[in-house]
């Protein structure tokens, strides 16, 4: 038998390899992309029409889709979010309608993406008749988005100290006097940090567009929010499976794009919570 | 004056919390709404024990038991792979690493989060789905299996990132009191912190499971979209997820196929519904 000491060398190393195993994927992931879709990436790549049933040209009415949807999804959530998360900590008691609250959010986030495009389709598309269109797309990646935004809203409430309301309080101010000036203020950077993770989420998301918003092939703006439109997930899912004798470059780059728009808005996540943690003052 | 805006915001904040409650009864109000129209001429067991899904043959058939057992074999498969390499990595990222190796770590588990489903498809397509048909000799590499790994690499985030929250959340008196019993801290973590972490571990691994049936984009494109009861993990599958999205864009609105889809949004929902559940309250066991 070895020695505790052995066994603890032996473990750990097992432990390592078992994460490099989830870890190695990813950079090769990121490399493949980075290698053959690179070349690609050119300004009129970013700025053209796509043309020849999208096996030439360029992406970007499906970046400009992108945008507003995401755009849309955020004016949408983020009222709602907010809102909600000053009710469950700044005014709920321990009561079971709170519960059954959290409840509802831990399946909202839980519900799979498809099954939400199932619900916009049902409620927004054709009860609501507002037709396969961004304002459709938009309001069922906000719904999706909700516990998101919730739950990094009441972390960020949470964690601003109880004497901040007290002191507010203290001064004859009202509780929405307090919220609106000693809370929501000092909770802004951690908010904004769940808004921008949503932005990074709802703009990757394919299987909630497809039967709302997504456009399979239309090489023109959209005019208004009831016009439907292109956008990067569905497009990239599009030419990589369902049209024969797509360049492999034009697949890379799409996709390279999708990649390296999500993660800068992910790195933006990043650099605003490092900068919450050096600007705390309590 | 200000009383009355007062009230009115209240009022205001307190609509908007109901309105998550409300989201999640719009769900399942507007899938079964649609849904339910299907048994008006289907019968409810023949959809759910039915063997076959052919859903444009004449007469039709809406037996979703091929696409149960594919949604079953990949996520089975993706669980197998994904629970063990999922606590291990959690453990060593919670416990072992230590400076900038563990921040380097999270850092490299969030990346993988963002990265959206359908670019992992695409690279999974490009460079998993050849190695798959290489490796077994098979005619295609659009098989259970792809999916499987696939889907285990992209449940780790949520496994991961949940049972490190357990681990971490382990007080740290425990920690030193097996240290100072004579304990090595390899004997510390899976005597002691794996343990008292073990309803936390058992939510993570049920929400990686969540995460696993509900994903749709990348299991559309590299199963293979077979509709056939699967007899091994190398052939293809077509799962729950997979058929909505697939064949939604197709359907004729108001026809059987199309409340079909619907139906099977509804065996989701609850599914997913249970398994949250169900992780809730291994979270909330621990208070």
């Amino acid at each position: 038998m070895w020695s505790s000491k052995t066994s603890e060398r032996i473990a750990f190393t097992l432990l390592f390899l078992a994460t490099l195993l989830i870890l190695v994927p990813i950079l090769i992931v990121l490399w493949v992309l980075i290698e053959k879709g690179m070349p690609e990436i050119r300004w009129e790549f970013l700025t053209e029409m796509p043309r020849r049933g999208m096996r030439e040209g360029g992406i970007f009415p499906a970046i400009v889709g992108t945008l507003y949807l995401v755009a849309g999804t955020v004016a949408a959530a983020l009222p709602v979010g907010i809102a909600t998360a000053v009710y469950l900590t700044e005014y709920a008691k321990e009561s079971r309608l709170k519960r059954l609250i959290e409840i509802a959010i831990v399946n909202l986030s839980g519900v799979p993406s498809v099954v939400y495009g199932l619900f916009g389709l049902g409620l927004f598309v054709i009860f609501l008749k507002f037709g396969s269109s961004i304002l459709a797309g938009a309001l069922t990646l906000a719904i999706m988005s909700l516990p998101v935004i919730i739950t990094a809203s009441r972390e960020a409430l949470a964690s601003v100290p109880q004497s901040f309301r007290e002191a507010s309080l203290a001064l004859g101010a009202t509780r929405w006097q307090t919220i609106k000036h000693a809370v929501l203020p000092h909770a802004l950077p951690g908010i904004l940090t769940g808004t921008v993770l949503t932005i990074g989420r709802a703009a990757g998301e394919t299987a909630p567009i497809l039967f709302t918003v997504a456009a399979f092939y239309l090489p023109k703006l959209p005019k208004t929010i009831f016009d439907q439109c292109m956008a990067l997930p569905y497009h990239l899912y599009v030419i990589s499976t369902q049209v024969p004798n797509v360049r492999p470059s034009l697949q890379y780059g799409t996709a390279l794009v999708l990649v390296g728009l999500v993660l800068s808005v992910n790195l933006v996540a990043v650099l605003i919570r490092a900068n919450i943690r050096s600007k705390k003052r309590w | 004056m200000k009383r009355c805006s007062e009230w009115f915001i209240e009022r205001l904040i307190l609509l908007n919390g109901i309105l998550s409650i409300a989201a999640v009864i719009l769900i399942f109000f507007f899938l079964t709404k649609e849904g339910i129209q299907l048994f008006k001429e289907y019968s409810f067991s023949q959809f759910l024990f039915g063997k076959g899904w052919y859903p444009i043959s004449e007469p039709p058939k809406f037996g979703i038991l091929p696409l149960l057992l594919g949604s079953l074999w990949v996520t089975v498969g993706a669980t197998l792979i994904a629970v063990p390499l999922g606590v291990a990595s959690a453990i060593f990222i919670a416990e072992v690493a230590r400076g900038w190796l563990k921040e380097f770590l999270k850092a490299g588990v969030e990346i993988l989060a963002a990265i959206p489903s359908v670019v992992l498809g695409f690279v999974g397509l490009v460079t998993l789905v050849p190695m798959v048909k290489k490796t077994f000799g098979i005619p295609t590499g659009l098989t259970a299996l792809s999916g499987a790994v696939m889907l285990a690499f992209m449940a780790m985030p949520t496994v991961v990132s949940i049972i490190e929250d357990a681990l971490t959340a382990v007080p740290r008196g425990y920690r030193d009191g097996s240290i100072a019993m004579g304990a090595t801290r390899w004997q510390t973590i899976y005597r002691i912190v794996v343990p008292a972490a073990s309803s936390g571990i058992a939510a993570g691994v049920m929400l990686g499971i969540g995460r696993v049936i509900g994903e749709t984009m990348a299991v559309m494109m590299i199963t293979g979209n077979a509709a056939v009861i699967p007899h091994t993990l190398l052939q293809p599958v077509r799962t729950l997820t997979a058929t909505i999205a697939a064949e939604m864009g197709e359907t004729v609105q108001g026809s059987a196929h199309y409340f079909s889809l619907f139906a099977i949004g509804i065996v989701l929902f609850v599914i997913t519904f249970l398994i949250n559940l169900a992780a809730d309250f291994f979270l909330h066991r621990k208070k």
